[in-house]
């Protein structure tokens, strides 16, 4: 365990690790989306009560979960990259918050264009909504900070703290809408409860959401390879790694 | 008080006296330059007396509306006052001095903070009764606005602060403090004027008052924390 997370301090070594993960995170998302966006779209029963256009939740929920889960995860990696001052954690901070930020736009933007016809309104100023923007603003701040600050490691801790300053709003999204009386619903998946919804409809939305993770995975994976190759161009290896494409 | 900063040669001065040293000389740094204090109070009042010529001066309109607008002008005042609470002494190297000192940086970046809070949140309080008015709240109402106000603005003060010591080294600080500190101030917002809506619908806001105090509580203990290591981080660049 420890050998292993010493050996993330290594770009190197993530950098060749990383690139035998990736076909497996890319074979993983391109089977768990496509399966996941067929069945949700044409197989998945309708809503007794929203018809179809409930099926937007397939996107919808996966996307708002990993919105959240991007930020806590660039959280706990600024932390990381401020104690151990470990350089991979802060290309992560880096290559994660324009994903993040792209992922919430994604759930906002869904979530509109469901609550037109289902709320007759595309957008109210509920606790939960209101949080996500909160949300999207945080990693806009978080680029923005990225942006001005010239010096990457300095540039890195900065963002560590604001996004774990920014930390303070996840509970804040998650519990919203169990602590206010809200427009929006409760949470669609539990770990202690079963779905609210029958199974046809929940296995492919689990399928979906392991594929937004997935695709994530590679997203970042891509991401951080690009920054390690951008940073470490100095370095024999990645020079090697360059003649080599040349020839 | 033999130094005017706490500084490395005198070792054995307590925490209170610099924290007491810090606090008297941003006192007395910003009564030698009153006019940026009046600066962002002008603002405040000018914003507030926007409302009513922008959108509709009549009495129902502004007696709903009247406290978050107040709120919005004073949110967007101690923001335009924020770039001026590290820079000065980052510039003349004082600030880097305190970042040396024995004493822990987070001690010494609440007496600033709360130096801050004095020049800028008090005096926007104390005016807060006087736009109210003009905005047409009723007596009722008006020590419910000051007292969000009271406990709302050393919040805003110690967000900002963060904000502040992360952009402290940069050229375009200004612009950028708004963008970091301004998603973290919306929760304050929602509850400071949610408590006087409340107020003025009839509700009780001992509630909304107990989610202020522990944003306050949140703030006081966790921010100066952020804020000092931020700097640290500012003066490694």
């Amino acid at each position: 365990m420890w050998a292993f997370f010493h050996r993330l301090g290594s770009p190197k070594w993530f950098y060749d690790i990383s690139g035998k993960w990736l076909p497996w995170f890319g074979g993983l998302a391109v089977l768990t989306l496509a399966t996941g966006i067929v069945w949700a779209l044409l197989y998945a029963p309708a809503d007794y009560q929203q018809g179809n256009s409930f099926r937007i939740i397939y996107i919808h929920v996966p996307a708002a979960i990993l919105a959240q889960s991007c930020f806590m995860m660039m959280a706990v990696a600024g932390a990381i990259g401020l104690i151990w001052k470990m350089k991979l954690a802060d290309m992560f901070v880096k290559a994660a918050a324009p994903v993040g930020a792209s992922f919430t736009f994604l759930a906002l933007f869904t979530g509109a264009v469901w609550g037109k016809p289902t709320w007759g309104t595309w957008w109210v100023w509920d606790a939960r909504l209101t949080a996500m923007l909160i949300l999207l603003f945080l990693y806009f701040g978080v680029i923005a900070l990225q942006a001005a600050i010239e010096d990457f490691s300095v540039a890195a801790k900065a963002s560590a703290v604001l996004a774990l300053v920014g930390l303070v709003n996840i509970p804040i999204i998650k519990y919203s809408v169990e602590w206010w009386n809200t427009l929006h619903q409760p949470a669609t998946f539990k770990l202690t409860e079963k779905p609210a919804m029958p199974a046809e409809m929940w296995v492919p939305l689990l399928v979906m959401v392991i594929g937004f993770y997935s695709f994530f995975a590679v997203v970042i994976l891509l991401r951080t390879r690009n920054e390690i190759l951008e940073r470490e161009r100095r370095t024999r290896w990645v020079k090697d790694i360059v003649l080599s494409k040349v020839k | 008080m033999k130094h005017p900063l706490p500084s490395a040669d005198t070792p054995m001065a307590s925490l209170w006296s610099a924290m007491g040293a810090t606090l008297k000389r941003d006192l007395l740094l910003a009564f030698r330059r009153r006019q940026d204090l009046f600066n962002p109070l002008l603002f405040f009042v000018i914003v507030v007396s926007l409302f009513p010529l922008g959108v509709s001066p009549e009495k129902t309109f502004l007696q709903t509306a009247g406290a978050g607008v107040v709120w919005v002008a004073a949110l967007l005042a101690t923001l335009l006052s924020l770039d001026g609470l590290f820079r000065a002494d980052f510039e003349d190297g004082a600030l880097e001095q305190m970042v040396l000192a024995p004493q822990p940086l987070y001690f010494l970046v609440l007496a600033k903070v709360f130096a801050h809070w004095l020049v800028t949140g008090i005096p926007l309080i104390v005016l807060s009764p006087v736009l109210g008015i003009m905005m047409h709240l009723d007596g009722d109402t008006l020590p419910i606005l000051m007292l969000t106000l009271l406990i709302g603005t050393p919040v805003l003060s110690l967000i900002g602060a963060i904000g502040a010591a992360l952009t402290v080294g940069l050229r375009v600080g200004g612009v950028l403090i708004s963008l970091l500190v301004l998603p973290l101030y919306i929760p304050v917002l929602i509850f400071g004027t949610g408590t006087v809506s409340a107020a003025l619908s009839g509700l009780p806001v001992t509630g909304y008052l107990a989610i202020l105090g522990a944003m306050l509580a949140l703030a006081l203990t966790l921010s100066p924390f952020a804020a000092a290591a931020a700097l640290r981080i500012s003066f490694s660049n």
